[in-house]
């Protein structure tokens, strides 16, 4: 009828007080920081910047980190949608703890969540020595990177496919009964469809995160430059060595990966909510 | 009543679901729920028994004298020292932030809120990057800095600023969608009554948002105890002075220390087991009071007046949210 | 206690929501402001309130005379109404009728035994005294609205505003709850605005009715004049069912499907095409031609349940038309489906159309 929010200026008092506020606090913590990382990336010559890109361990170690994260995305979207599924249409004992302990990875501080995983999946570990006699070595390779950014992902993907498990409309898939659709079909054609925005959401979210993580990679990679080596730990080896502009070039692509992809999820999210109704 | 009616939904949605033969046969669900418990099981319950386990391998004195060591003890006292400037700033920033953005409606707030979620999206690497090109030696401000003496890279300051950087969004990312859900009916109706601002906010807007406000604050205190990379770029590892706990933990970590890392690695996931079960309790009332935010914006639509919180957030920093989504149906009345 | 506002003016964006209103409500009086959703009535109301500011250069907005323009809206006094009631949902109904004395700067609070005596007093008024230790949420639509009215007397307000003080009941509370505030109202004679849509409401609860359209007042009077003398097309179309015919003004005379009417009060206005409107209790229905100039109609449908019968017609003209006839009439006629009649049109209310149009 009216919009609200115009009027809403004039009578609620404090707006000119909050928001000049939280401008000035968000302009010295996070703006200021920013333009310095900008400023910095965009002062390095384009040979240089090229040049650095370029290098074989810089290569292998943005590989490692957008492959890597993509697939363990990928992977918890799978996973995630298996268990989101689960607990949200089934009802079973211990539902309420197994929902509570999906945030476990969020909560747990990164570094913890890196030694217990390391320690779980090396030689002598509870679940790797069941696995090398098999041959399958997870920690110190980059089958544990993958998993680790797994580990810190699922939420992501769990926390956003639940309450749009949750929104679909039983008439949807009594439709789909009722026009002959089996089980399997009415997944395929029809919730799948439906959750789409959801799905890419998830994915998204646990991508950001994964791209960026620094805290449990570190433990269970190994570190081996060229191999296992993640982007976030070569900016921090580029600090040591003192060389800035190396860091800030490999920040400054990581920069502008976390702001598309910031980008990307607010259109799905909008577009989500807009589908919601 | 409400409430009542709340907890009822899942149970209504669960028994429509199976009364109308729309959903699989036993043998298929057993094994999807079996599959979810061993799986979740496997990945993450596993390494949390792993980090109690290995802290106490060696028995409970051990465990003790590990914790009681005098750098553990200080990147504790550390630890205490940055949650209690962090939090408290972060709940002020969330505060004034969400007031703004949450009550109000101007040119720029769309941006404002994407660039809300910034310091989630950047690496903390990055973040300790960033805070070094401003205040390190070689930065923006580290000249001006050092010539007066004063040291915050590689130094506590430091570790304090890239903390505050990426706690700052919690507690106002819990708010806005919440503040906005309830729109600006009963602050109006507060001044109408002759309250000033100041008692509005106090005695109307914060009881309303109270917990969604504890949410947030619980969320920012667990990331501020438990910043590693941000953190561990600017400190510089000065043993028993800009440790932090998670610093620590890497420290005797990589010294093979595996009963002192995993000692205080279990301090810190106990705190994340404490985090774990306050979110639960509290995303179910920070829920309530958003259903009940929706179920009137939903009366407003309805009639015609466009109020409804378009902020949609789907993580676990956001959790409340997802509750909110299967609320605001119809199967909640506040009658 | 008077209001008045002269010459207001509100825009939103480029969107003008009112266009120079004045409006005079006297002591005592209880006054609608009528109108579809998006005719302004909510802003004007909350503009009177102080809740919005009118636009620059708009006149002043006058309580007994003084201009409160400048107020801020808690000093204004104003007892305001939310559509939604916006009860304090974290307080209970007590504290809620409490709020708007607790708030008040210490030296003209009332002491705690005042506050107390003072809101039980207005919870009897309202009938609501065994609910005082209830949250919003435990109460029924109508309990909540009279709480909400409880809570806007408690501060001794000059005036009371009402936003849609019935907008989200359900249909017979709401009925109950208007003679129930119109009895309150002649009890404490508190000058009263109150918004509404629903033209029902608005004749049988005011003293006068404001109706609103597009910003602008088409009409103000008593429920009698706007619905028997609407002075516009709009307020004959928005206050109850019309039969329009298109048809023209010549010499005093109206010429529509096929009639010719004598239109004395039209007398002056030059030759030109109207808008001719009857309402449907105004269409004499006769089985056979009665001397009268009439229109023949087939009926097409019949709604006998009611106090009256309501019937939809086909004009000859192939216009579909409604009338409505006694239930005695439609029993000793014999009406059914298909029946011939013939319709004479009885008072008719005749505008010259829009040049647009």
């Amino acid at each position: 009828m009216v919009p609200l929010s115009r009027a809403r200026q004039q009578v609620l008092p404090g707006f000119g007080l909050t928001l000049g506020l939280t401008l000035l606090y968000w302009s010295v913590l996070v703006f200021l920081p920013v333009a310095a990382l900008v400023v910095q990336a965009a002062g390095i010559p384009w040979h240089q910047f090229v040049q650095t890109m370029a290098e074989p361990r810089v290569l292998a170690a943005l590989g490692l980190s957008f492959g890597g994260s993509a697939l363990a995305a990928g992977l918890d979207t799978i996973f995630g949608f298996w268990v989101a599924w689960v607990l949200v249409r089934y009802r079973f004992a211990g539902k309420r703890l197994l929902d509570a302990l999906i945030d476990l990875p969020f909560a747990l501080p990164t570094a913890v969540s890196g030694i217990a995983l390391t320690s779980l999946y090396s030689r002598h570990g509870w679940v790797g020595q069941w696995l090398e006699p098999l041959g399958i070595e997870v920690a110190y390779s980059r089958l544990g990177v993958i998993m680790a950014l797994m580990f810190i992902g699922l939420p992501f993907v769990v926390r956003t496919l639940q309450p749009a498990l949750e929104a679909l409309d039983p008439e949807l898939e009594e439709a789909a009964a009722c026009l002959g659709a089996g089980r399997w079909a009415t997944l395929w054609r029809v919730i799948l469809p439906t959750l789409g925005p959801a799905l890419l959401t998830g994915f998204s979210l646990a991508f950001a995160r994964a791209v960026g993580e620094y805290g449990t990679i570190v433990f269970i990679s190994g570190n081996l430059p060229g191999k296992t080596e993640i982007a976030p730990l070569l900016i921090v080896v580029k600090l040591e060595q003192y060389d800035y502009a190396g860091a800030a070039a490999i920040a400054g692509v990581m920069l502008a990966a976390a702001l598309l992809v910031l980008t990307i999820i607010h259109r799905l999210q909008s577009s989500y909510s807009f589908l919601r109704g | 009543m409400a409430a009542a009616m709340v907890s009822k939904s899942p149970t209504d949605t669960g028994l429509r679901a199976t009364a109308r033969c729309l959903t699989e046969p036993w043998p298929i669900r057993l094994a999807l729920i079996l599959g979810t418990v061993l799986f979740l099981g496997l990945f993450l319950v596993l390494p949390l028994a792993a980090v109690f386990t290995q802290a106490l391998a060696k028995g409970w004195g051990v465990y003790w004298a590990a914790l009681c060591q005098a750098d553990t003890l200080s990147s504790i006292w550390l630890t205490l020292l940055t949650t209690a400037i962090c939090v408290p700033l972060g709940t002020l920033f969330g505060l004034t932030a969400a007031w703004c953005l949450g009550k109000f409606d101007f040119r720029g707030r769309k941006l404002l809120l994407a660039m809300l979620d910034l310091p989630l999206s950047v690496s903390p690497v990055v973040v300790g990057l960033m805070f070094v090109l401003v205040l390190g030696r070689h930065g923006w401000l580290g000249g001006w800095l050092e010539s007066h003496g004063i040291k915050v890279i590689f130094a506590v300051p430091g570790v304090v600023l890239v903390t505050l950087f990426v706690t700052a969004p919690y507690v106002a990312r819990e708010l806005i969608p919440l503040m906005q859900a309830q729109g600006t009916e009963a602050e109006e109706a507060a001044l109408v009554l002759g309250a000033n601002g100041w008692q509005t906010f106090w005695q109307v807007t914060l009881p309303q948002v109270k917990w969604g406000l504890l949410y947030g604050i619980i969320l920012c205190n667990a990331r501020a105890m438990g910043e590693f990379g941000a953190v561990s770029v600017v400190s510089g590892h000065i043993r028993g002075k800009t440790n932090t706990m998670p610093l620590q933990v890497e420290i005797l970590y990589n010294e093979y220390d595996f009963v002192g890392a995993f000692a205080v690695a279990s301090v810190l996931a106990g705190l994340a087991l404490i985090t774990l079960v306050l979110k639960t309790i509290l995303e179910s009332k920070a829920a309530r009071q958003i259903a009940l935010a929706q179920a009137r914006g939903q009366k407003m639509t309805e009639t015609g007046t466009p109020e409804q919180a378009s902020v949609v957030y789907g993580d676990p920093t956001s959790a409340p949210m997802r509750k909110r989504i299967v609320l605001s149906g119809d199967r909640i009345h506040e009658h | 206690m008077s209001i008045e506002v002269r010459h207001i003016s509100k825009t939103f964006g480029r969107f003008r929501v009112l266009r120079d209103v004045s409006l005079r409500v006297e002591t005592g009086e209880l006054v609608a402001l009528l109108g579809p959703s998006g005719s302004g009535k909510t802003t004007l109301l909350r503009i009177i309130a102080g809740l919005e500011q009118p636009d620059p250069g708009s006149g002043p907005i006058l309580f007994h005379d003084e201009d409160v323009a400048d107020q801020r809206v808690g000093e204004r006094r104003v007892g305001f109404v939310f559509q939604h009631y916006a009860l304090f949902r974290h307080m209970t109904v007590f504290e809620n009728v409490a709020f708007g004395l607790r708030v008040r700067p210490r030296r003209l609070r009332p002491s705690p035994t005042e506050i107390q005596q003072k809101v039980e007093k207005l919870l009897h008024l309202v009938q609501l005294d065994f609910l005082a230790d209830r949250y919003p949420q435990q109460l029924s639509g109508g309990q909540r609205q009279r709480v909400a009215l409880a809570r806007a007397l408690a501060m001794e307000p000059k005036v009371l505003l009402l936003d849609e003080p019935f907008g989200s009941l359900d249909a017979r509370v709401r009925q109950e709850l208007r003679s129930w505030l119109r009895r309150l109202h002649d009890e404490i004679r508190l000058t009263s605005l109150f918004v509404t849509h629903d033209q029902e409401e608005a004749l049988e609860l005011a003293d006068r009715v404001v109706v609103m359209n597009e910003g602008k007042i088409e009409q103000i009077g008593t429920p009698d004049e706007v619905f028997h003398h609407p002075r516009t097309e709009f307020v004959a179309c928005f206050l109850g069912q019309v039969n329009r015919f298109s048809g023209r003004l010549e010499q005093g005379k109206v010429h529509f499907a096929s009639l010719e009417w004598e239109a004395p009060e039209c007398a002056l206005l030059e030759s030109c095409p109207v808008h001719v409107f009857v309402r449907p209790h105004d269409l004499q229905v006769a089985v056979e031609p009665n001397g009268q100039p009439a229109l023949g109609a087939r009926v097409e449908y019949i709604h006998a349940a009611g106090p009256r019968v309501r019937l939809e017609l086909r004009a000859d003209t192939g216009q579909k038309l409604v009338a409505e006839i006694t239930q005695e009439q439609y029993r000793t006629e014999q009406l059914t489906v298909g029946s011939r009649v013939f319709l004479s049109p009885q008072n008719i209310k005749v505008f010259p159309t829009q040049a647009e149009d």
